[in-house]
């Protein structure tokens, strides 16, 4: 058995590991890099990456699809398109592949040591790693478990066959006549989304009354009308009970008690994540837990000295750039510098049709906090760059505090909304009041001229409204 | 707008340069006419010196603790009208305008043409006036993600930052202020750690204590006694004493008892009644006993001396102890009455404590400290009785001074204060 000395060592290469390599290996600590599977984790290979990518395909697809149909106001028209499922599989791949060098050969600049295998913990301080090669134990100082999160599998529907994962979901050989989508959360509007655009016959089963249970019901609303205008049906209250007699669909009970038969090639199960802490020899640790995640204070560091965690192990939300900011700040905080969480706000975004953001609290949020609010919307069909691109729906959101106009939130649902994210979370973060937006000229003719004139709207002056 | 030199006045006794002890204004502060500008100190007393003209303080001439020249510019004024000029003669003329041009500079902020020299006043008004939002128990501070870096990289806790931006933003001056200055004080919370420093320089009085003190511990070995008096006797007799009206005098304190009974007690032991010059190795008895009597005044401590005890009655002891103690206080206690003293009495009053561990007045070579006065439980030798009880706490240069002979000291001041009618009686 080889044996490696070093100072810091991360198990798991997703957003949150290989970013926290990269800092720690830039900061000159001597870093090992333990991944069973590809760098990029689940966001670069099974998720955000090969996802967006569909998406932006179906999008197109979609576009061609309504020329066809001569349904575009501005006239253009054109034939029936036709899509190479396999090309298009082939070109996420490519992209994915692309990125998977990309990290890997950061990594090498940042001189850190990439031990391919599956590790796990023999004590605090050190991991043996199943290499190909042969165990490996390494030895370090500092440990970063950054193993993520995969797909939580439903008992009375176990993945395989047509029940598949949205990690599945992303390399079928052929688009799905027909899809049910077991869970209305964004990863499952997404997915569903995109194949409804790509010409499934799509169906949403969700166990609450509304689609996107974590988003207000006017953020939510224009994707309701959306999936209904894309053929899609939405069923509330619903539950998944099982797959039917012949194999060929889902029974599901209705909000009304009724039982249904779903008709479906595919079943897709998005009902949440799950983190990954099995057959890691945590057992050999006794960490504090917090249900089934790692349990961290500020620093992310858990119960064990040395022992830090970061990512969706760690809990919600489960989102690629809490994640890498994790992981920054573990490595610059192993390399003996003051640092402790203390971000404001984790934008999240749904790469749904319009897309939605949110940043901070929304209005009922900042009411359950007990804060006074003063509220500012502004709709993008009063935005001259939403209606010349075709895409008046939505608006976007300021929530400030009533006495102080201290901005405390942003949410926003359109076409392309995705981009005005940063803007959002620069806000917050830099501790933004009304009056900071509302004073800061936003070029136009752009999307982001709602953002102003919905703090002008929040101050009482929006000018275009 | 003109430019005038103000001058440290001849402030009298005969004296060329004085000790800056303190600033009552800066640069950039507006001053009216008698408005204090500074305090110089003298050998034997503070003074305070008055503008004798308004303006806006533009120059400020020395630091606290330097010797500043009479006659030497101590503070330069901006003036309303007059020339750069400065003759002395011609401000008392101007005087009479001045001052109501000032205060209509001060009000005329929201007038068209703000004179810049009431600027300075405006600015330092400002922190004071930003209202920030109060931050409510529990809640962030807002300060953007740079800011709140510096605070970790500084280990500063940004809860305890005021900010003065929008919504009470922390900005990088709060930052930079904050850690310059210390906290500044929260608001809505209940406590709060306090972490500033305040230099405070030790000059004047202050400064002449703290040589004073630390030349008697560094030098003399000190011995204390602590021995108690029961003072019921003689506190009957005190009382009875200012039961009787006496408009003009003084009402009897304990200390004239005290100082006649020393008179007695040193008669018979001259060697305490004495001032030690060690570097020459003699020892100074002297025949006349100069009491000097420990006083705390707003500025400090100092200890005017009743002359010739031996030669005065109780009465005369009362009223020269007010006079002298009256004096110090004002501050108008002359060089004369401040020095002199052959031996100390330190006493706190009702503050006095238990016991005390006296500091000699350097180069006499003992005090006897009083403490307050409590009743207490006495036995008889039959039973308990309430009595008025008194601590001595006295201290002995025990280079020149044996144990032996401060123990009989103390043991025959008590014998006196106990049996109040041996201290007026011969032999």
């Amino acid at each position: 058995m080889t044996e490696i000395t070093c100072q810091l060592v991360v198990i798991g290469g997703g957003p949150g590991g290989y970013v926290c390599a990269i800092r720690a290996g830039q900061l000159g600590l001597d870093t090992v890099l333990v991944e069973r599977g590809k760098l990029g984790g689940s966001c670069l290979n099974v998720g955000c990456i090969p996802s967006k990518a569909m998406i932006y395909v179906a999008e197109e697809f979609e576009k061609l699809t309504e020329a066809a149909h001569g349904k575009t106001p501005f006239g253009l028209t054109a034939a029936a398109p036709a899509l190479d499922f396999k090309q298009a599989i082939a070109w996420k791949d490519g992209i994915v592949h692309r990125l998977n060098n990309g990290v890997a050969a950061l990594l090498r600049k940042a001189k850190v040591k990439i031990v391919q295998g599956h590790g796990r913990f023999l004590d605090g301080k050190t991991i043996v790693v199943e290499t190909e090669t042969g165990p490996k134990t390494i030895k370090a100082e500092t440990v970063v478990i950054a193993t993520g999160s995969a797909p939580i599998e439903l008992p009375s529907l176990p993945f395989g066959g047509r029940v598949i994962s949205s990690t599945d979901a992303l390399s079928l050989a052929e688009v799905p006549k027909s899809l049910v989508v077991v869970g209305g959360g964004y990863i499952g509007l997404e997915l569903g989304t995109a194949f409804a655009k790509l010409g499934s016959k799509v169906s949403v089963v969700e166990a609450q009354d509304n689609i996107l249970p974590l988003y207000d019901a006017e953020l939510t609303a224009p994707i309701t009308r959306r999936l209904s205008g894309l053929g899609v049906e939405v069923l509330t209250g619903a539950r998944a009970l099982g797959l039917t007699a012949q194999g060929d669909g889902l029974r599901v009970e209705t909000a009304d008690g009724q039982e249904r038969s779903l008709t479906a090639d595919k079943i897709l199960v998005t009902v949440g994540r799950a983190p990954v802490t099995a057959a890691l020899g945590l057992e050999q640790l006794v960490l504090d837990m917090e249900g089934r995640f790692i349990r961290i204070g500020q620093h992310c560091e858990t119960s064990m000295r040395g022992i830090y965690a970061i990512g969706d192990v760690t809990g919600e939300p489960m989102l690629a750039h809490r994640a890498m900011a994790q992981g920054e700040m573990v490595a610059e905080i192993a390399a003996g510098m003051p640092r402790a969480w203390d971000k404001r706000c984790i934008p999240a975004i749904c790469f749904t049709d319009p897309e939605i953001v949110s940043a901070g609290l929304s209005p009922d949020e900042a009411r359950e906090a007990g804060i006074n609010t003063k509220v500012g919307q502004f709709p993008f069909a009063a935005n001259g760059r939403a209606m010349t691109r075709h895409g008046e729906t939505g608006f976007v959101r300021v929530v400030a505090r009533a006495d102080n106009q201290q901005v405390i939130g942003i949410q926003a649902i359109g076409q392309g909304v995705s981009e005005l994210s940063a803007a959002f979370g620069l806000a917050i973060e830099m501790g933004a009041v009304l009056q900071d937006i509302a004073g800061t000229i936003h070029a136009h003719p752009t999307l982001g001229e709602a953002v102003q004139e919905a703090a002008l709207k929040a101050l009482g002056h929006a000018i275009h409204v | 707008m003109g430019e005038r030199s103000v001058k440290l006045p001849d402030i009298g006794e005969g004296i060329a340069e004085a000790e800056l002890v303190e600033w009552h204004v800066k640069e950039g502060d507006l001053v009216r006419e008698d408005d204090l500008l500074a305090t110089v100190m003298t050998d034997k007393a503070s003074v305070e010196i008055p503008s004798p003209l308004a303006g806006e303080v533009s120059w400020i001439g020395a630091k606290i603790g330097e010797a500043v020249a009479i006659g030497s510019t101590l503070v330069k004024l901006k003036v309303a009208g007059g020339d750069d000029a400065e003759p002395e003669d011609k401000a008392p003329t101007d005087n009479a305008a001045v001052p109501s041009a000032v205060t209509k500079a001060q009000t005329a902020d929201i007038g068209p043409t703000p004179p810049a020299r009431v600027r300075p006043a405006a600015i330092e008004a400002r922190p004071a006036t930003t209202s920030a939002a109060r931050r409510a128990p529990g809640e962030k501070p807002t300060a953007s993600p740079a800011i709140r870096l510096k605070a970790q990289e500084a280990g500063i806790d940004l809860r305890q930052v005021h900010g003065t931006g929008p919504a009470g933003r922390i900005t990088h001056e709060d930052i930079d202020a904050f850690l310059s200055r210390g906290p500044a004080p929260l608001h809505g919370r209940g406590m709060s750690p306090k972490t500033a420093v305040t230099d405070v320089k030790v000059v004047g009085l202050r400064r002449r204590i703290a040589e004073k003190m630390a030349l008697s511990k560094s030098r003399i070995p000190h011995i204390t006694i602590i021995e108690e008096v029961n003072v019921s006797p003689l506190e009957d007799f005190r009382a009875s004493l200012n039961r009787k009206p006496t408009p003009e005098l003084p009402k009897l304190t304990l200390l004239p008892f005290l100082m006649r009974a020393m008179v007695k007690a040193l008669a018979e032991q001259p060697a305490l009644n004495a001032l030690y010059d060690d570097e020459a190795g003699i020892v100074h008895q002297h025949a006349g006993i100069h009491i000097g009597i420990a006083t705390q005044t707003p500025s400090g401590l100092v200890v005017p001396v009743v002359k010739h005890v031996e030669a005065r009655d109780l009465r005369d002891c009362s009223v020269e102890l007010n006079r002298l103690a009256q004096r110090a206080r004002d501050g108008t206690a002359t060089r004369e009455e401040l020095t002199g003293s052959t031996i100390t009495i330190t006493s706190l009053g009702a503050l006095g404590g238990l016991a005390t561990t006296p500091v000699i007045n350097h180069p006499e070579v003992a005090i006897v400290g009083v403490n307050k006065i409590a009743v207490r439980p006495l036995w008889d030798g039959a039973q308990f009785v309430p009595c008025k009880m008194m601590n001595l706490s006295s201290s002995f240069d025990h280079r020149v001074v044996d144990g032996w002979d401060a123990a009989v000291f103390v043991q025959r001041l008590k014998e006196l204060l106990e049996n109040p009618a041996t201290i007026f009686v011969d032999p």
